[in-house]
């Protein structure tokens, strides 16, 4: 694997994990469960998708191959996206939805903070930019997850549930395979192994607060940085695709 | 409203022109600090502010329409009021 394609790869997860997440926020548009918190849900829907716009731009800068921004989101087969399974699992509803954001959140700040450092400039200023949004989204989702974990007692059965469901998805956010070896040589990418640690710390004092607990079934579920999602996926991608599809080359 | 619904909020937002916060609208928030948050939602979205005020509507107290002809209509014949009476010194800018 040539450093450009490694380099392409690792753009591409990146950008994946927000484009997927953000398209299942988006399905919340005209539904959340008061004005605000629909407008709160669709602004961070809108800030993964414009993350996820900029990620893409420059892997297919890097990529080099003519090929768009619209052809990589929309067009690609399910084995070819190759996003982390914790964000594709569908809304349920406004609790797992929380829990799901939050476990991504407190990743992803961290994966921001420690890119702001990439020997790549325009992904380092790209980080920065995100970084900014990613502490809203924590500040948001924490905020409910705290909420609903230590409200009453229906909404805290909720979220224990959507917690003892999700959290079989939460190591493969740490997923590292050879793509991932090239670009932390060459400081392009990061490490994310050594922040596991603060990962665990984040959620377990929020869940402290929260009241909630972290499930000791320890099986964990992994695939999607290769390309093997969860049955949900393919629905989700020909909804998303659809407009694509059915209207080859249309822009906005 | 019933006892299940969220207490309503009134925002203020300070754009970065302006000096003092301005009443923009209210919402529903079950806290203060969830009422910012969704201030900043629902009101900053196109970078109208810098700063945010919320304060639960219930504890503004608002002046009686019905009094409005005798709290405000004494005024309006009192134009010796405002400062129009005045000669402005030549090389005074910005009155």
């Amino acid at each position: 694997m040539t450093t450009q394609e490694a380099f392409y790869n690792y753009l591409v997860r990146l950008g994946d994990d927000s484009l997927i997440l953000g398209q299942r926020l988006s399905e919340w548009c005209g539904h959340g469960p008061i004005l605000e918190e629909d407008i709160a849900l669709t602004n961070i829907a809108l800030d993964l998708i414009g993350q996820t716009n900029n990620i893409y731009e420059l892997a297919v800068s890097i990529e080099n191959k003519g090929s768009n921004v619209d052809q990589l989101a929309f067009l690609r087969l399910e084995k070819e996206y190759t996003n982390v399974l914790l964000v594709e699992q569908p809304n349920v509803d406004f609790g797992y939805t929380i829990i799901r954001q939050f476990f991504f959140d407190v990743y992803r700040k961290l994966v921001f903070e420690a890119l702001c450092n990439s020997s790549d400039e325009r992904l380092a200023g790209i980080a920065e930019k995100s970084l900014k949004e990613t502490k809203y989204h924590l500040k948001h989702s924490s905020e409910w997850v705290i909420r609903l974990g230590d409200g009453t007692e229906e909404s805290h059965r909720r979220v224990q549930e959507a917690v003892n469901t999700l959290w079989k998805f939460t190591k493969e956010l740490f997923f590292q395979d050879e793509v991932d070896q090239k670009v932390i040589e060459l400081g392009l990418g990061i490490d994310t192994s050594l922040f596991i640690e603060s990962w665990n710390q984040n959620v377990t004092n929020v869940f402290t607060q929260a009241t909630l607990t972290i499930p000791s079934n320890s099986w964990q579920h992994e695939g999607g940085r290769k390309g093997t999602h969860t049955e949900h996926f393919g629905y989700l991608l020909s909804e998303m695709q659809y407009m694509q599809r059915a209207y080859p080359n249309m822009e906005w | 409203m019933s006892s299940k619904d969220w207490p309503l909020w009134e925002v203020f937002i300070r754009s970065k022109q302006g000096l003092s916060h301005k009443h923009v609208g209210s919402l529903r928030a079950a806290d203060a600090q969830m009422a910012i948050d969704n201030a900043r939602d629902v009101y900053t979205r196109r970078s109208e502010g810098i700063s945010i005020w919320v304060i639960e509507s219930k504890l503004v107290t608002a002046s009686d329409p019905d009094e409005s002809a005798e709290f405000f209509e004494p005024a309006e014949s009192k134009i010796y009021r405002h400062p129009t009476f005045y000669n402005v010194p030549d090389g005074i800018s910005h009155m």
